[in-house]
């Protein structure tokens, strides 16, 4: 029952927000409706009463459609993600100004509805309901708040979207026609019995749409323009949360639906992935402009993520589902801090900064920890997930581990080369004026420096929350 | 039986309120009073009690799918009427014939909706051609409108000489016009002859809903014709011809598939590449729609290729959800005096409101979930995969539903994201109100769709 309360509190509040006059009462409106969404998951999770994690109710009976809910581990981490990430947002950018923010907020708020239905959805219908849903406030926010080139880029970004999805739902009514009850529930649509050829052009259907919401090398194209024009605060929502909706989506229905296909594919997806890897990494490292080095970096981490679901082992699998949650928080991090830097300067590029530690040191001492859990350092909690990921490539094949291995190297490269000339070395006219961030700023870095650190020492409760999805997955298999 | 007779008689009414009446925006009046009574008299024919209640031995058939069909007809109607009244009104000296003239298409859609018989079929569809050609010449002094209106009907007597060679073949091949017996007939002997027919009332329906590659006339005549009327004829008229095309194939040719679905897929995939890839390429709003027009006939003609319950299902939602929408973004449109992509720019700062609902039936039009443009296309991709279409033609068909996304969309960015002035245009706030219960309707059938099919099975 909470579950569905996760999904109704952003989309009331969502709906509300657009009519509220001022900027001030957006932005409070916001948070509150944020946290009161963080409240319910925590409470979800800590009342342990298993009714609480799935909803149904009729929907549309004649398609064999109903309105069903259902959170199961790795759903529980991404909704926490998801109720984590928001109120962070709302208080890092709370300084920012936007034209009409009542729609901006309102529509940050319709993303979020959106994004928890993704992730908790248990009909395919339904699924795609969302999965269309959770794109169409993005789509305004970049293209009304976004950069200079917004309008096209964003519009690029939407096309390719839609069409990965509609190839999907094409996928799903062939599938809904399979199933010997008539009905889009998971469990019907899992119960198909499909050829291995059958599978073999459905699984290209399903992956196209999530291979391109990732994205995967070569669907790529999209995502750097888009963080680059998007928003910051859009940008923190794009690429914490809405990616994993393409990583999620393989876990939940591609690789339960077509285990065979999966497992006859894993080959090209993880090359491509592992190709991805090194691509993004190689052009991150030749960025000047801070978003578009963090936009490639993020493609690197993607690549990672993705590569080890398609190992179906149980050890990459685990690390994957670890750095869902971990790869969040810390992007988050490094685009609070990107944030922070445009706010006070006016750019953001890596040549006109410099000296920044000189006069912001608490920004520059919580920027080089994101960073350092950016390159997997041990100790921090992308390590974790990051060494369970190659552990279980190396089992799969060690080429691809060899291979995918050097991004680490390079991530280093381009993470430690951007400390050093942003925040090292002298001071230029424009960083000299520099001043250090408010505490509310800092207290939300503070939040993900927390995250950083725990989950690095101690990954155990989100092992424990992961561990039923490996499970089934790895049931699939045996 | 109600609604064919109230709206003939109903067109006799307003020419001769014309006469009488010396108030020229009486006849808004008259006509939203005119299509009440028709809603009135369609809601008697669904619970069956009817002022002639004969089949005419055999020439009608009273099912629950076309007078369900006629009913969304009717309420297309009234919100057309409702919305743009005025905007009929103002293109002429004749404001009630025009009205009149409507009302006799209604007329000829009532038939088409229920013909059980090839001749009633005919008459159907000529009833709702003749008065086209009128109203497209309706704006005397617009040459683009003369031309339009000569194009339009030379071509329309052409393809209706097409159809009445093949329903005189299917007549051949089965010995009677009445659309079961062709059914019965089709196995036994003389099956050239009946294939010959299908073939050929395809073509001249094809022509009627503009379908490629029969659609040249479409954007001539939907752009020369005043833009009001271009609304309806791009709306109910081809809507109307649709069931008719449905009714037909369903129920006269479901035995023979293997004769003409092939055909009807070349001519859906044809029908939905060029609607689409030419919209994209248009700067006028209005053309626009007249390609997307084209494409939406594209969709609909799944349901036709599929004629099971899906489909019935399908076009009824494709109906609803593609009227309501075409007729809000025309109502807007031609109260307009730029009607390029740039004239929308920056409406969103100046009518709110407005832009919304605008936007909602752009993505409705685009088949954006949580409007009921998805279900439609939905229910129609849904009944072709179950009929066994060929599954290249279904992702062909949403690979073009993402292009139709660039053209709609960019109606969007204009008035959201695009700095200008916006175009000043005269709403009262009633027409306001109308717009948002649009806007709602197209939103409620886009969480419910079974609001509107459950009527299909309901009694």
């Amino acid at each position: 029952m909470t579950a569905l309360l996760l999904i109704l509190i952003p989309l009331i509040g969502g709906l509300a927000a657009f009519f509220l006059k001022e900027e001030k009462q957006a932005k409070s409106w916001s948070l509150i409706v944020s946290l009161a969404a963080l409240a319910v998951m925590v409470y979800t999770l800590l009342s342990g009463n298993p009714a609480n994690k799935v909803y149904s109710a009729e929907w549309l009976l004649q398609l064999g459609s109903s309105f069903s809910l259902l959170m199961d581990g790795m759903s529980a981490v991404l909704c926490l993600l998801t109720v984590i990430a928001y109120p962070i947002i709302f208080i890092t950018t709370w300084s920012s100004k936007y034209t009409s923010s009542n729609s901006f907020y309102g529509l940050m708020l319709l993303t979020m509805a959106g994004l928890l239905g993704v992730f908790l959805a248990a009909d395919g219908l339904l699924f795609y309901f969302f999965w269309e849903l959770a794109l169409i406030p993005v789509y305004f926010l970049c293209s009304k708040w976004g950069g200079e080139k917004r309008i096209a880029v964003t519009f690029k970004f939407f096309i390719y979207t839609f069409v990965g999805s509609l190839l999907m739902l094409v996928g799903f009514i062939w599938l809904y026609f399979q199933t010997p009850d008539a009905s889009f529930s998971m469990q019907s649509l899992y119960a198909v019995k499909l050829s291995t050829a059958q599978q073999a052009w459905l699984f290209w259907l399903f992956f196209i749409a999530f291979a391109i919401k990732m994205p995967v090398f070569p669907f790529h194209t999209w995502q750097p323009d888009t963080y680059e024009q998007s928003p910051t605060a859009v940008t923190m929502v794009l690429s914490a949360l809405m990616v994993k909706m393409g990583l999620f989506a393989v876990v939940r229905w591609l690789i339960p639906l077509f285990p065979a296909g999966s497992f006859e594919f894993s080959n090209i997806v993880i090359g491509l992935s592992v190709a991805g890897m090194i691509y993004a990494s190689i052009l991150a490292m030749q960025q000047d402009d801070l978003k578009r080095l963090i936009a490639y970096s993020s493609i690197a981490h993607i690549g990672l993520m993705s590569a080890s679901l398609f190992t179906l082992n149980e050890s990459a699998l685990q690390g994957a589902m670890i750095q869902f949650f971990s790869h969040g928080v810390n992007v988050l991090g490094m685009w609070v801090v990107v944030e922070l830097i445009e706010r006070q300067f006016g750019t953001r590029k890596i040549s006109e900064l410099g000296g920044l530690a000189q006069k912001a040191q608490g920004l520059s001492i919580l920027l080089v920890i994101v960073a350092l859990a950016n390159v997997a350092l041990p100790l921090t909690n992308a390590f974790v997930g990051e060494f369970l990921m190659f552990n279980g490539l190396f089992k799969f094949n060690v080429w691809f581990a060899a291979i995918g291995g050097l991004s680490i190297i390079l991530s280093a490269v381009y993470t430690l080369r951007m400390i050093q000339k942003v925040f090292y070395g002298n001071t230029n006219e424009l960083t000299a004026k520099a001043v250090d961030i408010s505490w509310f700023e800092k207290a939300g870095l503070i939040v993900i420096v927390a995250f950083i650190f725990v989950l690095g020492v101690f990954p155990k409760p989100v092992f424990a929350l992961v561990n039923d999805t490996v499970t089934t997955i790895l049931g699939i298999f045996k | 039986m109600n609604l064919i007779l109230i709206s003939a008689l109903w067109g006799v009414v307003m020419m001769f309120s014309g006469l009488f009446i010396k108030s020229r925006t009486a006849a808004k009046t008259v006509a939203v009073a005119g299509a009440v009574a028709l809603l009135i008299g369609n809601i008697f024919d669904l619970s069956g009690k009817m002022i002639i209640s004969s089949d005419f031995k055999g020439m009608l058939q009273y099912e629950r799918f076309g007078l369900i069909f006629l009913t969304v007809l009717v309420i297309a109607l009234l919100v057309y009427l409702l919305l743009s009244g005025d905007e009929v009104m103002a293109v002429g000296k004749h404001p009630y014939e025009y009205f009149a003239l409507i009302f006799f298409i209604m007329s000829g859609a009532g038939l088409v909706a229920l013909f059980n018989n090839l001749l009633i079929l005919f008459i159907g569809i000529e009833i709702i051609s003749i008065p086209l050609y009128i109203l497209t010449a309706s704006d005397k002094r617009n040459l683009k409108g003369n031309e339009a209106a000569l194009k339009y009907f030379l071509m329309g007597s052409f393809s209706t000489g097409i159809m009445l060679l093949g329903i005189a073949f299917l007549y051949g091949g089965s010995g009677s016009f009445r659309v079961e017996n062709i059914a019965v007939a089709a196995n036994e002997s003389y099956m050239i002859f009946t294939v010959i027919g299908i073939v050929m009332i395809m073509i001249a329906l094809a022509f009627k809903v503009s379908a490629a590659p029969f659609h040249f006339w479409t954007p001539d005549v939907y752009d020369g014709a005043p833009t009001v009327f271009t609304s309806f004829m791009a709306t109910i008229v081809k809507v109307a011809v649709f069931i008719g095309f449905l009714n037909l194939f369903a129920n006269g040719f479901a035995g023979m598939t293997g004769k003409w679905q092939l055909t009807i897929s070349i001519i859906i995939a044809l029908t939905l590449f060029i609607g689409n890839i030419t919209a994209v390429y248009q700067q006028s709003v209005k053309r626009m729609l007249a390609y997307s027009s084209i494409a939406q006939a594209g969709f609909m003609m799944f349901s036709v290729f599929a004629i099971n319950d899906l489909a019935k299902q399908g076009l009824l939602l494709y109906a609803a959800a593609y009227s309501l929408a075409t007729i809000g973004i025309f109502a807007i449109l031609s109260k307009m005096k730029d009607y390029t992509f740039d004239g929308f720019n920056g409406f969103a700062k100046k009518q709110p409101v407005l832009a919304f609902v605008l936007a909602v039936c752009f993505f409705s039009l685009a088949g954006i979930p949580a409007t009921a443009g998805f279900f439609a296309k939905y229910y129609v991709l849904a009944a072709a995969v179950k009929a066994g279409a060929y599954l290249w033609l279904i992702i062909f068909a949403v690979l073009m539903a993402a292009v139709s996304v660039y053209y709609y969309f960019r109606v969007i960015q204009a008035m959201y994201f695009k700095d200008g002035e916006g175009q000043e245009i005269a709403v009262t706030p009633a027409f306001k109100a109308i717009m948002v219960v649009v806007a709602v309707l197209i939103i409620a059938l886009g969480l419910l769709p079974n609001l509107l099919t459950n009527f299909l099975t309901l009694y």
